[in-house]
């Protein structure tokens, strides 16, 4: 078994560009769930608006970048006014069922035939990141990083990606340091407190979920446009239940937690696969085969969030008393 | 109130230990159910045009017909099924039947080459669709022009459409009743409900389909299977965590936590294709309503547990101390009602529920790994439409969501069913937040 490849591969993790996509979406759950209280299990639905977004904007209306992130950050808010309208008066769990759904009905809708016209059906978009690579300042070549040679390509989108991470790191810190991010803070606590105080907790709640999901939305977007293919099943609510055990790793009222817990779950998720696969390899897990070593990694994610939340609910960065899941 | 954690920590290791005994006892009966699909194999072969180079010889799914003009079978057809880059073909036999096999679950365009056609023949319908999503072998039959097409009235497909809802909401009643009795004694919103049914579905399949158990004594034993399974659940996790006092966010987390390490257990022991347990049954037609004797019969195994569910509620002491705990607990273990008692009799009674539902749709419909997940939201639709916590509501639910799901497919693609229901569901608790029959004062 080579050690120093499964080694580098699991360091590549650490700025690979699924890592910074999770962490984006997970920020947004964390503005969510961390600072407000809302329950979302619809994060998927709002990557899957950014993705299908950019995708369309940049495909079939043939806008520019810019003009195709927009389109799929609109996309999202447009989708969490639509959820919150409804909901956000309710008891927390119709939150959680209702944006479950919504995400679940957006997949089916993504997936059809039917409308192939403008979503590429089951094959999907593809091929809409010309725009975005034209920007790219690095000359076409191999960059060798030391653990890992990334074309200029793949250097251009870390750096996006990362750099959004960064910008949304530093707006949630100054937004939840606020006036205004102390009172969502409330509503997390005690809703009625805050009510009493005059607030008015609908509308916080609903710039909440606005924002987490636009930014959830960016994660979608830097996630298609590493590939440049968006697949409906990309989509599936696994995707909403891994950003949750990402957000709980890291810790779900900080901001640092869902960076630091994208990049520990995605580089647990490489090693054990090549781990496994390595051993699998020289014969020492004959009732295994390399199929199933990708399964047992999915099977550990489930074990991994159960054990979390059962005992360390606040994560690596929390504190307890933050975050006692009311409800 | 604190119990240690190694306790916890032992029950979890219980949990895992049984999947495991089971994963042995499972792989080792396995092999005997790779005989016996039912698709004749001795057809001329397909060709495989492009897109896959696995051996075709292994596929699972197939799509086939006859070709016939006026009862005369049509010889030397070609038909060709594509798929994205797939695509494969095969020529019509003196019986004027063809059969291609295609490597898997998808809708696959079916089209006749009407350069093979013989001189002055025309067809009506050269491009059909294959829908595998749901069942492994899709019939596909061509209509020569010049030959009545026979037309269903919209009257009629409604009527058909609402009788397989109904079938399919009584199905989803007895599944649904199980989540909303935990729901409503535990708070717990489970998300690992889904992999009970898929447990009746595969035990199913493993007892009746490939060991050949006959079909009542394979059901009761599947069913009482999942009771178990569920008596191990609450033993081993829920009730100490309830113990700990967690909090029920957590717990719903857990239950997703649950729910993906059991469905990944599945997937290892019993592999990802779609079991085939070929219920099959008699065809029965009554007015438009084309059925099986099979389903008539799952239906009223559906209406006598619903019908027992509801004696059980209303006119046994357990089931009235079962809704006093739902109302509310302290209450009920003040007056001396035994609350976790309560609970271990509605997680068994729940569990055992939903595996007769995972048995009923294995036996109907089909099964794999991922048959309980796929309707888990459908299930949540239910209990949430009929109102929470209340069992009633969750059989109105499940009836609602089942007529939407069959009859939406008159009007959009079939492959967005599912959505329609999940549209139906947000749009109903917009117009009635509590839900059909639901108290107001759940709300919070």
């Amino acid at each position: 078994m080579d050690f120093g490849q499964i080694f580098n591969l699991t360091a590549g993790e650490l700025i690979g560009v699924f890592t910074a996509a999770y962490a984006l979406c997970a920020l947004g759950l964390a503005m969510h769930f961390g600072f407000t209280g809302l329950l979302n299990f619809g994060q998927a639905g709002f990557a899957a608006l950014g993705a299908y977004g950019y995708a369309f904007a940049a495909l079939k209306l043939g806008w520019n970048m810019w003009g195709s992130f927009g389109f799929g950050m609109v996309c999202a808010a447009v989708f969490a006014l639509i959820l919150g309208l409804p909901t956000l008066r309710l008891r927390a769990d119709y939150l959680a069922i209702v944006t479950i759904a919504a995400a679940q009905a957006l997949y089916f809708f993504f997936g059809t035939e039917k409308y192939a016209a403008f979503t590429g059906g089951s094959n999907g978009l593809s091929e809409f990141g010309g725009d975005f690579y034209g920007y790219n300042p690095f000359p076409v070549g191999r960059y060798d990083l030391g653990i890992i040679t990334l074309s200029e390509k793949e250097i251009w989108i870390r750096v996006v990606s990362w750099g959004l991470v960064a910008f949304v790191a530093v707006l949630l810190v100054i937004l939840t340091r606020s006036p205004w991010g102390r009172t969502l803070k409330g509503i997390r606590e005690d809703e009625d407190a805050v009510r009493s105080l005059g607030k008015n907790v609908f509308v916080y709640k609903m710039q909440s979920l606005v924002l987490g999901g636009v930014i959830g939305s960016l994660g979608g977007m830097v996630f298609v446009l590493s590939s440049q293919t968006n697949q409906a099943s990309t989509w599936v609510s696994n995707f909403t239940f891994m950003t949750w055990t990402v957000l709980l790793l890291g810790g779900a009222a900080t901001i640092l937690g869902p960076i630091v817990g994208s990049a520990v779950f995605f580089m647990f998720l490489m090693f054990t696969q090549a781990f496994l696969e390595g051993l699998v390899n020289i014969g020492a897990l004959p009732f295994l085969s390399i199929a199933q070593v990708g399964q047992i990694r999915y099977l550990l994610v489930g074990l991994f969030l159960m054990l979390l939340v059962i005992f360390r609910p606040q994560g690596f960065f929390g504190n307890k008393k933050e975050l006692q899941f009311n409800g | 109130m604190f119990l240690p954690k190694h306790t916890l920590g032992r029950g979890l290791a219980f949990v895992f230990a049984t999947l495991a005994i089971a994963a042995s006892a499972l792989t080792i009966s396995a092999p005997a159910s790779a005989a016996g699909h039912p698709v004749a194999k001795s057809q001329s072969a397909p060709v495989v045009l492009a897109g896959d180079s696995s051996d075709p010889s292994t596929w699972e799914y197939s799509i086939g017909g006859a070709l016939k003009l006026n009862g005369k079978p049509v010889k030397g057809v070609t038909i060709i099924a594509t798929n994205g880059k797939f695509s494969a073909k095969s020529v019509s036999d003196v019986g004027g039947k063809w059969l291609i096999a295609v490597p898997e679950a998808a809708i696959y365009k079916v089209s006749i080459d009407k350069a093979t056609l013989p001189s002055g023949m025309a067809v009506a319908n050269p491009e059909m669709e294959a829908d595998l999503t749901a069942f492994s072998f899709a019939p596909v039959l061509f209509k020569f022009a010049g030959q009545t097409v026979q037309t269903v009235s919209f009257g009629d497909q409604l009527v058909g459409r609402l009788f397989s809802g109904l079938n399919f909401g009584l199905l989803l009643a007895i599944a649904s009743i199980g989540i909303s009795l935990i729901f409503g004694t535990t708070g717990l919103s489970n998300f690992a409900h889904g992999e009970m049914v898929t447990l009746g579905a595969l035990m199913m399949w493993l007892l009746h389909a490939s060991m050949g158990w006959p079909v009542i004594l394979a059901g009761l034993v599947a069913v009482l299977v999942t009771g178990a399974f569920g008596w191990v659940q609450d033993a081993a996790l829920w009730r100490p965590l309830r113990k700990r006092r967690m909090g029920l966010n957590q717990m719903m987390i857990v239950s997703i936590g649950f729910s993906i390490v059991v469905r990944y257990v599945y997937l290892l022991l019993f592999d990802g294709d779609t079991k085939d347990i070929a219920g099959g049954g008699n065809i029965i037609k009554f007015g438009p309503v084309s059925t099986t004797d099979l389903t008539l019969w799952g239906m009223l195994i559906s209406v006598v547990a619903l019908g027992g569910v509801a004696l059980f509620l209303t006119r046994t002491r357990i089931g009235k101390a079962t809704r006093a705990v739902s109302d509310n607990a302290a209450l009920a273990s003040a007056t001396g009602i035994d609350v976790e008692r309560i609970i271990r009799i509605v997680w068994v009674t729940a569990a055992a529920l939903t595996g007769l539902a995972g048995v009923l749709y294995g036996l109907e419909l089909q099964a794999n790994w991922l048959t309980g997940f796929d309707i888990l939201l459908l299930l949540f639709a239910s209990v949430t439409l009929g109102g929470l916590g209340t069992a009633l509501g969750a059989t109105v639910g499940a009836l609602i969501i089942g007529m939407v799901v069959e009859v939406s497919s008159l009007f959009i693609p079939n492959e967005l069913r599912y959505a329609a229901a999940l549209v139906i569901l947000i749009v109903i608790l917009i117009w009635r937040p509590q839900g059909v029959l639901g108290k107001k004062q759940r709300l919070g």
